[in-house]
C-alpha cells in the first residue's frame, strides 16, 4: 500500500440517529504537523464527526486510518491509546487533587516491591516539571486543579494529551472562555505542537483564530462535507457563506401574529459573573416573538436565566407594563407571570420516572389543592387529557413515564406544563434542540399560535433559519454583549452571522 | 468586606474542624481548669482508639463516594468470634469447652479474616452487580447480625455473654507501656500505627490515588484506564478489616462480647468523618481532618460529662455539632452561579 500524505484519513463516515442522517458520508484528511479548521454551524454535525473519531459513537459505515492503518475505535480510551486525545470544551479533571494527579491517572509511576510499592511523587513531580517545560506551560504541578483558572486546567489537558503520545489532538471551542493573553499562550502551545509532528482538529467559530492559525479548513453543513480549502485562500466572507449556504424551505407555518404594546424591557442587564453578559438592554411586545442568536458563548442562556432569576445581576432593571419590578429567584418570576423552558431538556426540564401527568401538572400543583391541602385529581386529569389533546402529545397514556417519549413529545409536555400556569411571558431556550424536523413543525406552530394569542416569547436558538422562520425581531449576542437587532422578516443569515462573530473578528485582529 | 476580615473568614472555613476543637477544648478548660492534664488525654485517647480505626474505615469507603453501614455489625461479629476462642480454660460457660489454647493471633486473624471477607461480598455486590452502597450494605449489616446472632446462639453458649477472657489477650485492650511517669495504652499505640499506614495508603499509593479520584470523577478514573472495580474491591475489603481488629479490640477493652457490641457504631464513625472534612459525596478527606473528627466527639463525651452536662444535653450538642461543622465545612465548595 502507498504511503498516504496524511497521517489521520476520515474516509466516508455516515452516522444516522432516529429520525437525523447527522453525518453523510463525511471525508476529513489531516497533515501531520498541521492544525485543521473544522467549521460549520451549530448542529452542522462536528461534534458528532469528533465523537466518532474519539471512540464515543460508532459510525454506521466509513473507517478511520491513522498512518494508513485502520482503527478499531471502540471507546474513548482505546481512541486515546491509539493516539487521538480530545480537548473538550467543558473539561473534566478530578477538581479536588493536584495537578500532576490529574495529568497521570490511572498510570501513576511505581517504585519498591508488592505490598510496599507506592506512587514515585517525585518521579511523578520531575515528570509533569519536564512535560510542562517542553509546553512552555507555567503551572505547579502541586496545585488543586480545580482552583486554577479554565486556561491552566486546559494546558493540563493538552499536555496530558501530549504524554499519551498523542498524534492527532482535537480541540473543541479551545478559546471560548479564554482572555486574549490566554488565546495567545495557547496559540504559542499549538505552534510547538506542532513542530512535534502532531495534527491538531480546531473547532472554532471564530473567523479571525482560524485564519490565523489553520493551514486548512474543512466546512461542513446540514451534516455533509462541503470542502477543504487552503486557509489563505480564505476570507471571513467567504467561510460565512460556505457555511450558511442553503435555501429557506418551507419548514415554518405561517404567522398571524401583531405585535402590541411594549410589555417587557430589560435595561443594562450585567451579570455578577466576570465574563457573562453585560450591559444588555431590550424590550419585549406583547405578542411578539423575539429570537436571540449568538454562537457557543455568547451568554444568551446565561441572559435569560438571569431574566427568570435563576443567575445573579450585579446591575440591570426589568419593568413589566413599565413598572419596576425586581425578580431574584424563579419563584418570583413565575409570579410575574414567566414561564422558562430549559435547555437541558433532561437535566432541568423533565422528571423521567413520573408519569406524563405529573411532568404535566408539576408547575401548578397549587390551583389543585382543595380542602385541608388534598389535590383534586379529576382536574388533575382533565388538565392533562386537554393538554395532551391540544399540543398533539403522543402517548400510549397520561400513566406513561415520560422517559419513554420522544423529544419532541417531551418537549411538547414541558411546554404544556409551562402553558397551565398561564404565562404571559414564555422564555423558550433552544425550544427544538434534539428534535426530528415533523416535530419541530408542530413545535414551531404551537409557538406561532400562542404568539396569536398575545403571549410573548423570547427564543433562543443556535439555527440561523429557525430565528429567521420564527421571530419577528431577532436579537444577536456576541460574547456576553448585544450586537445588534435586526427585523426578522428581513434579515439575512449572513447578518446574523456577522453579528454573531462580530466581536470576536475585532479583538482577534487587535490582539 | 475589608481584606483581613476576609482572611479570617477564610482561614475559618478552611480550618473549621480544629477551630472546633480548639474551641472545645479552650471551653472545657475555663469551666473546669482540671480538665487540662495528662491523665486526661490518655483517658480520651484510650477511649476514642477503636472509634478512630472504625472511622478510617468508613473514610475509605466515604472518599469514593460510597457508604459502609455493615461496619457496626461487622465490629459486634469479630468481637464474637474472637472473644469466643480466647476463654480461660476453666471458665464455666465456655464457647468451646474442648478448644486447647490458642496462640492469640489465631483468633484475631479469624476475626480480622470475617471482617474482610464481609468487605469483600460488599465490594462484589456493588462493583459487579451495581446496586449502590447504601442498599449493599444495609443488607449485609442485617445479614450480619444473622449470622453473629446465629454462632452466638450456639450451645453451650446459648446467647449467654462471652466472659473470662484471657489476659494475654485482654491486655492488647487495657494494658499500658509506662514510660516514666506516664502510661501510654496499647490501644492508642495499635490506633496510631493504623493511622500512620492509612495516611500512607491514601497520599503514598495508587490504591489511595485511584479513590480519590473515583470518588472525585468517576467518569474521569474509568476513562484514564482506572479498573474502578477492582479498586473498590480492595477499598471495601481493606474497611472490612479495620472494622475487624476494632471488634476484636472492643472485646479485648471490655474483656468479653456479645452481639450487641458495635451497634450503631457506623454511624459514630460517619458522623466523625463528616466532621472531619469528608465528604459524602466522595473525593474529599485526610487522615489528620479525620483524628480531628473522632477527637471532637471524644472531648465532648468525656469533656461534657467532666463539666457535669447531663447525657441528654450531650446529645443535643454532639447532633448540633455535626450540622455546624458540616455547614461550614461546605463553604469550601459551594459554588457561586
Amino acid at each position: 500500500m502507498k504511503a498516504s500524505p496524511f497521517l489521520l484519513e476520515i474516509a466516508g463516515i455516515s452516522k444516522a440517529f432516529p429520525g437525523v442522517l447527522a453525518l453523510d458520508n463525511v471525508s476529513l484528511n489531516v497533515r501531520a504537523g498541521t492544525v485543521h479548521a473544522l467549521m460549520g454551524e451549530n448542529g452542522a454535525g462536528k461534534s458528532t464527526l469528533m465523537k466518532c473519531l474519539f471512540g464515543i459513537y460508532s459510525p454506521d459505515s466509513g473507517e478511520i486510518r491513522m498512518n494508513g492503518e485502520k482503527l478499531q475505535l471502540s471507546n474513548s480510551r482505546s481512541a486515546l491509546l491509539s493516539g487521538i486525545s480530545m480537548i473538550h470544551q467543558e473539561l473534566y479533571p478530578v477538581p479536588f487533587r493536584s495537578v500532576m494527579e490529574n495529568l497521570w491517572l490511572g498510570r501513576f509511576p511505581l517504585r519498591g516491591f508488592w505490598p510496599l510499592r507506592f506512587v514515585n511523587d517525585k518521579k511523578m513531580y520531575e515528570d509533569t516539571m519536564r512535560l510542562f517545560e517542553e509546553l512552555g506551560m507555567d503551572i505547579q504541578p502541586e496545585m488543586i486543579t480545580g482552583r486554577m483558572s479554565v486556561s491552566k486546567i486546559q494546558s493540563l489537558e493538552i499536555a496530558k494529551a501530549v504524554s499519551y503520545n498523542a498524534k492527532v489532538i482535537v480541540m473543541d471551542e479551545p478559546t471560548s472562555s479564554l482572555t486574549a493573553n490566554e488565546v495567545e499562550h495557547l496559540f504559542h502551545i499549538i505552534d510547538s505542537l506542532k513542530q512535534r509532528g502532531v495534527a491538531i482538529i480546531y473547532i472554532s467559530h471564530k473567523m479571525e483564530e482560524i485564519l490565523r492559525i489553520s493551514d486548512e479548513v474543512t466546512i461542513m453543513r446540514d451534516g455533509k462535507m462541503i470542502g477543504t480549502w487552503e486557509a489563505n485562500s480564505l476570507t471571513t466572507g467567504r467561510i460565512i457563506n460556505l457555511m450558511v449556504g442553503r435555501d429557506l424551505t418551507s419548514r415554518y407555518p405561517e404567522r398571524h401574529n401583531i405585535p402590541g404594546d411594549v410589555l417587557l424591557q430589560v435595561e443594562q442587564f450585567t451579570s455578577s459573573l466576570p465574563k457573562s453578559f453585560k450591559n444588555v438592554s431590550f424590550e419585549l411586545r406583547q405578542g411578539e416573538i423575539l429570537g436571540i442568536g449568538g454562537l457557543v458563548g455568547a451568554q444568551r442562556t446565561e441572559l435569560v436565566e438571569a431574566l427568570f432569576g435563576i443567575r445573579s445581576l450585579s446591575s440591570g432593571r426589568i419593568r413589566i407594563n413599565g413598572k419596576l419590578i425586581r425578580i431574584r429567584r424563579p419563584i418570583e418570576a413565575i409570579r410575574y407571570k414567566m414561564a422558562l423552558l430549559t435547555e437541558e431538556r433532561r437535566v432541568t426540564g423533565i422528571f423521567p420516572v413520573l408519569s406524563v401527568l405529573e411532568n404535566t401538572v408539576v408547575a401548578n400543583q397549587k390551583s389543585y389543592q382543595k380542602l385541608y391541602g388534598l389535590l383534586d385529581e379529576r382536574s388533575r386529569i382533565t388538565d392533562t387529557e386537554r393538554s395532551i389533546q391540544r399540543l398533539s402529545v403522543k402517548t400510549p397514556s397520561p400513566k406513561t413515564q415520560i422517559r419513554y417519549l420522544s423529544g419532541g413529545n417531551q418537549q411538547k409536555v414541558l411546554m404544556a406544563r409551562w402553558l397551565l400556569t398561564n404565562p404571559d411571558i414564555l422564555l423558550l431556550d433552544e425550544p427544538t434542540r434534539g428534535i426530528d424536523v415533523g416535530a419541530k413543525f408542530e413545535i414551531y406552530s404551537i409557538i406561532a399560535e400562542l404568539a396569536e394569542q398575545g403571549k410573548s416569547i423570547i427564543m433562543i436558538s443556535s439555527e440561523m433559519p429557525e430565528l429567521l422562520g420564527m421571530s419577528d425581531r431577532i436579537m444577536v449576542m456576541c460574547e456576553g454583549r448585544l450586537t445588534g437587532i435586526l427585523d426578522g422578516r428581513k434579515a439575512t443569515e449572513e447578518e446574523i452571522m456577522n453579528l454573531a462573530a462580530q466581536y470576536s473578528v475585532r479583538t482577534g485582529g487587535s490582539a | 468586606m475589608n481584606t483581613s476580615l476576609k482572611r479570617v473568614s477564610e482561614f475559618l472555613t478552611n480550618y473549621a474542624i480544629y477551630v472546633v476543637l480548639v474551641v472545645l477544648i479552650i471551653g472545657i478548660s475555663v469551666s473546669a481548669p482540671s480538665f487540662l492534664s495528662l491523665s486526661t488525654l490518655t483517658n480520651i485517647l484510650h477511649q476514642n482508639a477503636t472509634k478512630a480505626i472504625i472511622a478510617l474505615g468508613a473514610a475509605f469507603v466515604l472518599i469514593t463516594g460510597g457508604v459502609d453501614l455493615s461496619a457496626g455489625r461487622v465490629v459486634g461479629l469479630s468481637a464474637v468470634i474472637s472473644a469466643s476462642m480466647v476463654q480461660v480454660s476453666d471458665y464455666p460457660r465456655k464457647f468451646f469447652p474442648d478448644l486447647d489454647q490458642l496462640p492469640v493471633v489465631v483468633p484475631v486473624l479469624l476475626a480480622v479474616f470475617a471482617g474482610i471477607l464481609v468487605g469483600l461480598i460488599n465490594g462484589l455486590i456493588i462493583s459487579k452487580l451495581h446496586v449502590p452502597p447504601f442498599i449493599t450494605t444495609l443488607g449485609t449489616m442485617v445479614i450480619v447480625l444473622g449470622v453473629n446472632s446465629l454462632y452466638f446462639d450456639m450451645p453451650p453458649n446459648s446467647s449467654q455473654p462471652i466472659g473470662g477472657l484471657r489476659n494475654d489477650f485482654t491486655k492488647w485492650g487495657s494494658g499500658t507501656i509506662d514510660i516514666g511517669p506516664f502510661s501510654l495504652p496499647y490501644l492508642v499505640i495499635i490506633a496510631i500505627i493504623v493511622a500512620v499506614i492509612c495516611w500512607v495508603i491514601f497520599n503514598k499509593t495508587r490504591l489511595g490515588k485511584n479513590m480519590y479520584a473515583i470518588g472525585g470523577n468517576v467518569q474521569a478514573a474509568h476513562v484514564s484506564g482506572i479498573n474502578v472495580g477492582r479498586n473498590l474491591l480492595w477499598i471495601y475489603s481493606i474497611a472490612g478489616a479495620l472494622y475487624g481488629l476494632a471488634g476484636v479490640l472492643e472485646a479485648a477493652k471490655s474483656g468479653g462480647a456479645s452481639t450487641g457490641y458495635g451497634n450503631m457504631y457506623e454511624l459514630d464513625a460517619i458522623a466523625a468523618c463528616v466532621v472531619g472534612g469528608v465528604s459524602t459525596t466522595g473525593g474529599i478527606g485526610t487522615v489528620p481532618g479525620i483524628m480531628a473528627g473522632v477527637m471532637i466527639f471524644g472531648i465532648i463525651n468525656y469533656g461534657l460529662t467532666f463539666i457535669g452536662v447531663g447525657p441528654y444535653f450531650q446529645l443535643i450538642i454532639k447532633g448540633a455539632i455535626i450540622v455546624v461543622a458540616v455547614a461550614f465545612d461546605i463553604r469550601k465548595y459551594l459554588a457561586k452561579k
